[in-house]
């Protein structure tokens, strides 16, 4: 303790942390401008377009030149708003849909931190998000970003419930909090063919809680303009659209971890167990993407009151008996893991 | 080592500063953000003591739902600055007080010595914190030592649920609903209906 050593107690410890963070965010960051590309070109199959195919072979780079756009541009602060949360607002978006990145485990001990209650945390990373919403809503000092920063609180706040409930189903199952451990618990069977009722309202919620479609009543363009970002424009705005898909990455990762068995093969034979477990998550997490924007492309959006009606009762009542359900068959049947 | 203090220093330095703008700051809302972001230096200080999960329930509960809301209604509200500063010099006095009384108590607490680790242990039941996850360790005492509490618990807050419901719900009359059910079971057969209308004499 008393021989203090900025080089061993400081630089080496916090110099490697940062190497790890980096190790992570940077192919977050550039994989969230390949979704960017991926949705548009889906997007364009499922109308029959051809979607963007200039810049770059097959128009790849495109994200990277709106990016450059959009970077390049001046960023208009209007002069009504609350300035310090108006700047605030699209940070504290990007950054949370960053932290949660800190628990998800890639393959086996892949993982920056392995804390006991990874899942708690994600649970309570997500949660967070709306208040990037509601403060960017706030703070514009406009109509309609103010009715979009409402309808995502309102909207976030309910189906977290559910989400919560579904949570509590797959942990009933786990007998642990720890994500490395909800992911081995699935070596048998995924999570998603006993549980599989609480998968799609899981799916469902995760769709409502990273306002997309046919969810997206925070930014809906045909009666909202743009919803809570309106008032924003370049640099700004690129941190709110980055952080949105980056919770969406971390929303599939979510999911694949609960319910698809994270690393984990389909099948633990041969050909298939050799290929390491980061490409299989990689490779889930791209099939729950594909239906996020598979489901953009079919679906019409839902009206405000039918979509509260889904949340409080539909999937709360649902989710709520699932958890009854389960925890009477685990009894029943004597299966609850590491019972003390 | 150094870096787990250093992390200590800045939480506890956040928490308490953004307490001290939460009743500082004139715009209610900014108090609202403030309340918050104390909330969330709190739970890194107890992830720092090692009760990771109570960390997370305080920010899944505190600051995900309750502080939503809390947010929500002032954000709604009307208010005027002017006229909410102008009862400060009234209220001053009695705040005050209050203060002092509660700083007298914690002087006596600290003073008496009674709030070391021994003496405290003798009227809490907890468990050993080692190698178990707390998660667990909570599970162990809460749905057995405590397992009343925690049902009454429960209750105080379902009848404050039931209350609040009462207090809001009004029959507001002629409410136009969707009965999606109803909706739903409509076909041709239903929907439809042929009537045979004979010439010059209408329905």
């Amino acid at each position: 303790m008393n021989s203090f050593s900025y080089f061993h107690d400081l630089i080496i410890p916090g110099g490697i942390i940062i190497a790890q963070i980096m190790a992570v965010l940077m192919p977050v960051l550039i994989s969230v401008a390949f979704l960017v590309y991926a949705e548009r070109k889906v997007l364009a199959l499922i109308q029959l377009r051809r979607g963007p195919n200039v810049v770059g072979p097959f128009g790849i780079l495109q994200s990277f030149a709106d990016a450059l756009k959009l970077l390049t541009k001046e960023n208009i602060v209007p002069a009504n708003s609350n300035k310090i949360v108006f700047l605030l607002a699209p940070i504290i978006t990007m950054v949370l849909s960053l932290a949660g990145w800190a628990v998800i485990p890639f393959a086996p001990n892949w993982v920056i931190a392995d804390i006991n209650v990874g899942i708690m945390y994600l649970f309570a990373v997500s949660s967070l998000g709306v208040y990037g919403i509601i403060m960017a809503g706030w703070a514009s000092n406009s109509q309609y970003p103010f009715l979009g920063a409402l309808r995502s609180a309102a909207q976030m706040v309910s189906y977290e419930v559910s989400i919560g409930f579904v949570i509590i189903t797959v942990l009933l199952c786990v007998g642990s909090l720890n994500l490395s451990k909800i992911v081995e618990a699935q070596e048998t069977v995924w999570f998603a063919i006993p549980l599989l009722p609480m998968f799609v309202v899981f799916f469902i919620s995760a769709l409502a809680e990273t306002n997309r479609l046919p969810f997206d009543l925070p930014e809906d363009e045909s009666t909202l303009v743009a919803g809570f970002f309106t008032e924003y424009s370049s640099a700004s705005f690129v941190l709110f659209f980055l952080g949105e898909y980056a919770s969406m990455i971390l929303m599939s990762s979510m999911t694949v971890i609960l319910f698809m068995g994270g690393w984990l093969p389909p099948f633990d034979i041969f050909p298939l167990n050799a290929v390491p477990g980061v490409i299989w998550f990689v490779i889930k997490i791209i099939f729950i993407l594909f239906l996020f924007i598979w489901v953009r492309g079919t679906f019409p959006r839902y009206r405000y009151d039918q979509l509260m009606r889904l949340g409080w009762k539909i999937f709360l009542p649902l989710s709520l008996l699932w958890v009854v359900l389960t925890a009477g068959f685990l009894i029943v049947f004597d299966m609850v893991p590491n019972s003390l | 080592m150094y870096l787990y203090s250093i992390t200590f220093y800045i939480f506890s330095l956040v928490a308490v500063l953004s307490a001290l703008m939460v009743i500082s700051a004139r715009n209610p809302v900014h108090s609202v953000l403030f309340l918050i972001l104390s909330f969330v230096n709190a739970s890194g200080l107890f992830v720092l003591l090692g009760a990771e999960f109570l960390a997370m329930i305080l920010v899944v509960v505190y600051v995900g739902a309750v502080a939503v809301l809390f947010l929500f209604v002032v954000m709604m509200l009307d208010i005027n600055f002017v006229k909410l500063r102008e009862g400060f010099l009234q209220y001053l006095p009695f705040g005050a007080l209050l203060g002092i009384v509660l700083i007298i108590e914690l002087g006596i607490l600290f003073l008496t010595k009674s709030f070391s680790e021994n003496s405290l242990s003798q009227f809490v039941q907890s468990p050993q914190i080692n190698e178990v996850e707390n998660t667990k360790l909570i599970g162990q005492v809460l749905y057995t030592d405590y397992f009343y509490l925690f049902q009454i618990s429960g209750l105080i807050l379902l009848v404050a649920m039931v209350g609040s419901i009462t207090l809001t719900l009004r029959d507001r009359g002629q409410v136009k609903r969707q009965n999606i059910s109803s909706q739903n079971f409509i076909d041709a057969k239903n929907a439809v209906e042929k009537k045979k209308i004979k010439l010059g004499e209408g329905i």
